[in-house]
């Protein structure tokens, strides 16, 4: 009698249809976890196994040698570090005045009227754009045309090229991290008369001061690791700059370094591309790390 | 002197100095901000200018030809065009199960929380690797390793046009399976953001009325976080399609057109890296002309994408 209206009892079966159907799909998505995560796995051990044996002082000093000069010893990476913090370093000093300040007129400025409106979408535009394009357009637009004081191939053109990819990030987070910013903060310091100027350089700039940089120092290092737009704007060089000039002159950098030395049909070469990436992504993934950590202490 | 320091506050206008500065920086501000404009007008402008020569030469012929012979000043794109959507798409078939499961198991309480996020952050550490890097593992690491795999492919499927080359080194497939692990992370961390933003009180309704878990993801979690998924889906083709140098490094750099994807191929994007540097006269303008086509596809695809992520979000009060 009790059981009148219920054909089934309602316990838990494990090994009904549905229950079944449901383990297979747990197993399965927790089958594809795992392979999401071993490419991951993989290449840090490669990299740590053929690049990590290989780091010494030496190798991260020395310029590299031409490909087929010294069948055993490439010469090092020196360089090619100094290259690609030189690089890094012009496209942040052009991305991110130019970011930082377009983001706080979408912020601060703008009413979310049209203008403000295709900022925003011209700037997820530019994110998407791949960057090879942007190597393509610092070629035709510096590069070719010598507009840089006569000089063709530099390392002011590879940075200008890599500021293109860096300017969307630098943006986003300066909109976004402004967003976050109570309003009642900003209504306070107009209300005790402070001017516009003021009151985001000393009160709204500094609040979000900590998720800005964290962005920027995230979109520095993925530009610090971009090859494509590098490739014919500032080449690469074997020599250490020796001064400012030399900016103007083709420069290498340890992504570029990576590319052509990968390409050599000698071991030599090959197993330098492995010691620079090595000391590349242990960098990047170094900045990484820190920086995710830093914002996570800071948002608690 | 006590009277001194009051009359600051009573001014009826601000200081000239005070009044310039934040004119001046509301302007400065507003001249950053149309750069970017300026920027991305200037990229198009540019890349399509330089392409005219070729584009008047060549017509649509180019997207349908492959001939590639700067000696005879014959160019077609076709087998580039080709490689960029056969290599992206493929990629996309097997990233999306991969990207979305993975996205789906991290958001679930199928394990601790500790070790979920540890997932997601490797996933997300994966894509500060440079391409460069994924490319140099390629060849020497992966590429020999699934070799013997592809040859299983090419004896039992080798009666298709897809694998219907013997597989002999760098090729489409192993581009195509370096951008699987290139856009991987963008659609798993892109689908976790959409699912963890799911309200709680769906699940339970769910729940409530007697679902399983996974009915309930299938027919309620997921068509809920659709929009912010087929966003991420979007925004990975598109860099699976401008994706340079890893494909570069592996896709084997061969402009004879094949159907097989176990045959070398090539990229619009492989074709920049490789020939730009040492182009000259007409050449450079038929790979500006390349340029802009793959400027336009991506342009496409990140479009479509904020445009269903606009379209498609179901909005929870």
């Amino acid at each position: 009698m009790t059981n009148l209206f219920l054909k089934e009892k309602l316990k838990f079966k494990p090994s009904s249809r549905r229950n079944l159907n449901d383990f297979s799909l747990t197993l399965l998505s927790a089958i594809f976890a795992i392979i999401a995560v071993l490419p991951l796995v993989f290449v840090l051990f490669y990299v740590v196994l053929k690049g990590g044996a290989q780091i010494n002082w030496e190798v991260l000093l020395l310029e590299p040698e031409p490909p087929g000069d010294d069948l055993i010893s490439a010469g090092g990476i020196g360089p090619a570090i100094v290259g690609t913090l030189i690089i890094t370093s012009i496209a942040s000093l052009i991305s991110i005045p130019i970011g930082i300040g377009g983001g706080i007129y979408l912020a601060e400025y703008s009413k979310g009227g049209l203008f403000a409106r295709f900022v925003r979408f011209g700037t997820n535009v530019l994110s998407g754009i791949p960057s090879i394009i942007a190597g393509v357009f610092i070629y035709a637009v510096v590069v070719s045309t010598k507009i840089l004081f006569g000089s063709m191939f530099s390392g002011i053109a590879g940075g200008m090229s890599l500021s293109i990819l860096m300017l969307p990030s630098v943006i986003k987070t300066t909109d976004e991290g402004l967003k976050l910013v109570p309003d009642e903060l900003r209504q306070g310091a107009l209300g005790i008369g402070a001017s516009m100027f003021t009151t985001i350089i000393r009160v709204t700039l500094p609040t979000a001061f900590r998720a800005i940089v964290t962005g920027i120092v995230l979109g520095l290092a993925r530009a610090a690791g971009e090859t494509a737009p590098l490739i014919f704007t500032a080449l690469f060089s074997r020599y250490y700059i020796t001064g400012f000039g030399d900016l103007f002159y083709e420069m290498g950098s340890l992504s570029v370094l990576i590319y052509n030395f990968a390409l050599e049909p000698y071991e030599a070469q090959n197993q330098l591309a492995w010691a620079a990436s090595f000391f590349l992504v242990i960098l990047l993934l170094a900045i990484n790390v820190i920086s995710r950590f830093l914002s996570k202490i800071s948002s608690r | 002197m006590a009277i001194e320091s009051p009359k600051r506050f009573l001014l009826k206008r601000r200081p000239l100095l005070e009044r310039l500065s934040d004119k001046g920086f509301k302007h400065f501000c507003l001249l950053m901000a149309a750069s970017v404009s300026i920027i991305l007008f200037s990229i198009f402008i540019v890349v399509f200018f330089q392409s005219i020569e070729s584009f008047s030469r060549y017509g649509l012929r180019f997207l349908l030809t492959s001939a590639w012979n700067p000696v005879k000043d014959e160019y077609g794109a076709f087998t580039a065009i080709y490689g960029t959507l056969v290599t992206s798409i493929a990629s996309l078939i097997i990233a999306v199960p991969l990207g979305v499961g993975t996205a789906i198991f991290i958001t679930e309480n199928f394990i601790p929380a500790r070790l979920r996020e540890l997932i997601g952050l490797m996933v997300e550490l994966l894509a500060a690797i440079p391409s460069v890097v994924l490319g140099l593992w390629a060849i020497f690491v992966m590429e020999p390793f699934i070799r013997p795999l592809l040859r299983i492919l090419y004896v039992f499927f080798g009666w298709t046009p897809f694998f219907s080359t013997e597989p002999s080194g760098a090729g489409m497939a192993p581009a195509i399976l370096i951008l699987v692990v290139m856009i991987l992370p963008i659609i798993t961390s892109i689908s976790r953001d959409a699912l963890n933003q799911v309200p709680k009180k769906l699940r339970e309704a769910a729940y409530g009325i007697g679902a399983t878990r996974w009915s309930s993801i299938f027919n309620i979690i997921l068509p809920a976080a659709i929009s912010g998924i087929t966003g991420g889906i979007l925004l990975a083709l598109g860099r699976a399609m401008g994706e340079t140098m890893a494909v570069t490094m592996i896709i084997g750099n061969s402009n004879n057109f094949s159907w097989s994807i176990l045959s070398p191929g090539y990229t619009i994007s492989a074709m920049l890296a490789n020939q730009f540097g040492e182009a000259d006269g007409s050449q450079v303008s038929s790979l500006m002309y390349a340029a802009f086509v793959l400027m336009i596809l991506t342009l496409v695809v990140n479009i479509f994408a904020q445009w269903i992520v606009k379209k498609l979000s179901l909005k929870y009060n």
